[in-house]
């Protein structure tokens, strides 16, 4: 256990049924957000299109693999007395590159996410799963974890947004494809039609609430997850 | 490994390893993304230029359709004299190009505690800027026969840097148009200044070159008149803040107008 930094156990497969869970775990019964309710601010900022969603999740998942690997990889070198100092400056160096390269290269969705980007610094998911889990294992089933846990936060962030923009917006939007309006324009109220949008779904209380019906959803699927008294 | 992990030297030593290494390699990102970053920067200023005036760009005809409607930059000084006034193509990189003087970061280093410190005293303002160079960009477009002048500025909110432009109609008393935008400020309150309905308020305004005040935004639910426009409720200091703004960017350009129309007499 001194200088090991091979990229997979020997003696374990990667996809061993241990670390199958480790992917699969994050995604329902562990998930960041609905149960382990890590995560939230950002979830409920930046859910109001899709296409901000997807960016952020694939940031988080870059942040997250990378910060979870390279702390696995350094958890034998680095000295005890400042770990959170240096999981935090890995994180905030893997932040600050996602940052500049989406300023690069999507300039508008990078300015609609504005602060958020900086933020997922301090989002506890990330700093939880290196402390919990890089820093006691090796590289190869703390990128598993990262992956299983970036998703677990992804695939809530993505049915939300679905949920916010296809009811708020009346559209669907994709990085690169801009905003698509799927219903005919003549169908709102403001053309004389019958439809309205919720304005309800662009507002930030909404996120909570859809994030609580998917809570309550997995919950009644899952009756193990609900806390007893 | 025979080195104690937890001794102060290995510490300092695993530290000094760790901030060259991720200062190198945050360095190396930056400078290998600037030129896309810059690029980036002067289309969307290019856009919010072409927006004061009502032309709806996007970042792929951004440069074409200011090169259309921009016919010519001219950078003044706070006395308002013409220092530069060029119709050439636009080069990002020429420091000289009114196109490129970064207002806000002249705000930054000195109009900002300047203003502070003259506390609404205009000739103690001038006198704290005159030795400091400002340059003023203004860009004058042509637009449906009529020429429009597009004034940057750059103020202070409730939380951090403001900004936007205004657009003068040829008789360069009338708001043609106006935008503005903001970096921190509060959601729903601040923040909604950038929004349409507040923008949509300035356009038809007139300056009014009698008053002290060339422009005022009242305190938000307050009457305006044909000088004035209402504030955001909840908003008070952003909109101070744009009243402040405002007002001490177009009296530097007025001074500029006013010069230019006795030269024309």
């Amino acid at each position: 256990m001194s200088t090991d930094t091979a990229a997979a156990p020997k003696k374990e497969s990667l996809f061993s049924k241990k670390n199958r869970r480790l992917l699969s775990d994050p995604l329902d019964d562990s998930n960041p957000i609905t149960v382990q309710v890590l995560g939230i601010c950002s979830a409920l900022a930046i859910t109001v299109q899709l296409q901000q969603a997807v960016i952020m999740s694939l940031s988080v998942l870059f942040v997250m693999i990378g910060g979870n690997v390279i702390v696995s990889l350094l958890r034998n070198l680095i000295p005890d007395r400042i770990r959170i100092i240096v999981q935090l400056v890995v994180v905030a160096s893997l932040v600050i590159i996602v940052d500049q390269v989406l300023k690069a290269f999507q300039p508008d969705i990078s300015e609609k996410l504005s602060v958020f980007v900086g933020l997922i610094i301090t989002n506890c998911i990330i700093m939880g799963r290196l402390e919990a889990f890089a820093l006691g294992n090796k590289p190869g089933p703390s990128f598993l974890d990262a992956i299983g846990n970036a998703m677990g936060y992804a695939w809530i962030l993505l049915a939300v947004s679905i949920v916010r923009e296809v009811f708020g917006s009346g559209a669907i939007s994709l990085p690169g494809m801009g905003q698509v309006k799927f219903l005919p324009s003549e169908w709102f109220m403001s053309e004389g039609g019958f439809y309205e949008n919720n304005n309800l779904m662009i507002l930030p209380p909404m996120a909570l609430i859809t994030v609580g019906i998917i809570i309550w959803i997995q919950r009644s699927r899952n009756q193990s997850l609900i806390e007893e008294n | 490994m025979a080195i104690d992990k937890n001794s102060t030297g290995y510490t300092f030593l695993f530290s000094i390893i760790m901030v060259v290494v991720v200062g190198t390699s945050l360095a190396y990102t930056s400078l290998s993304l600037k030129e896309r970053q810059n690029a980036n920067a002067a289309d969307k200023k290019m856009m919010d230029i072409l927006g004061a005036i009502g032309i709806d760009a996007n970042r792929t005809n951004a440069s074409k359709l200011f090169a259309d409607y921009v016919v010519e930059r001219v950078a003044i000084d706070m006395g308002g004299r013409e220092l530069l006034a060029t119709s050439s193509a636009v080069d990002p990189k020429d420091k000289a190009d009114p196109f490129g003087i970064d207002v806000k970061k002249d705000y930054r280093a000195s109009v900002k505690s300047a203003v502070k410190a003259a506390d609404g005293d205009e000739a103690a303002l001038m006198a704290a800027l005159s030795e400091d160079d400002l340059r003023f960009p203004l860009f004058r477009c042509a637009k449906d026969g009529a020429s429009l002048y597009v004034i940057p500025m750059v103020g202070s909110g409730l939380w951090g840097p403001i900004w936007g432009y205004v657009a003068l109609e040829e008789d360069k008393t009338t708001i043609y148009g106006a935008n503005f935008d903001h970096k921190t400020e509060t959601p729903g309150l601040g923040a909604e200044i950038k929004e349409t309905f507040f923008t949509e308020k300035f356009k038809g305004k007139k300056l009014n070159a009698n008053a002290a005040a060339l422009f005022t935004v009242t305190k938000g639910g307050a009457t305006t008149d044909e000088y004035s426009v209402d504030g955001i409720t909840g908003g008070t200091i952003t909109s101070k803040g744009v009243d402040e703004m405002i007002n001490r960017t177009l009296k530097v350009y007025y001074r500029y107008f006013e010069s230019e129309t006795r030269a024309q007499r």
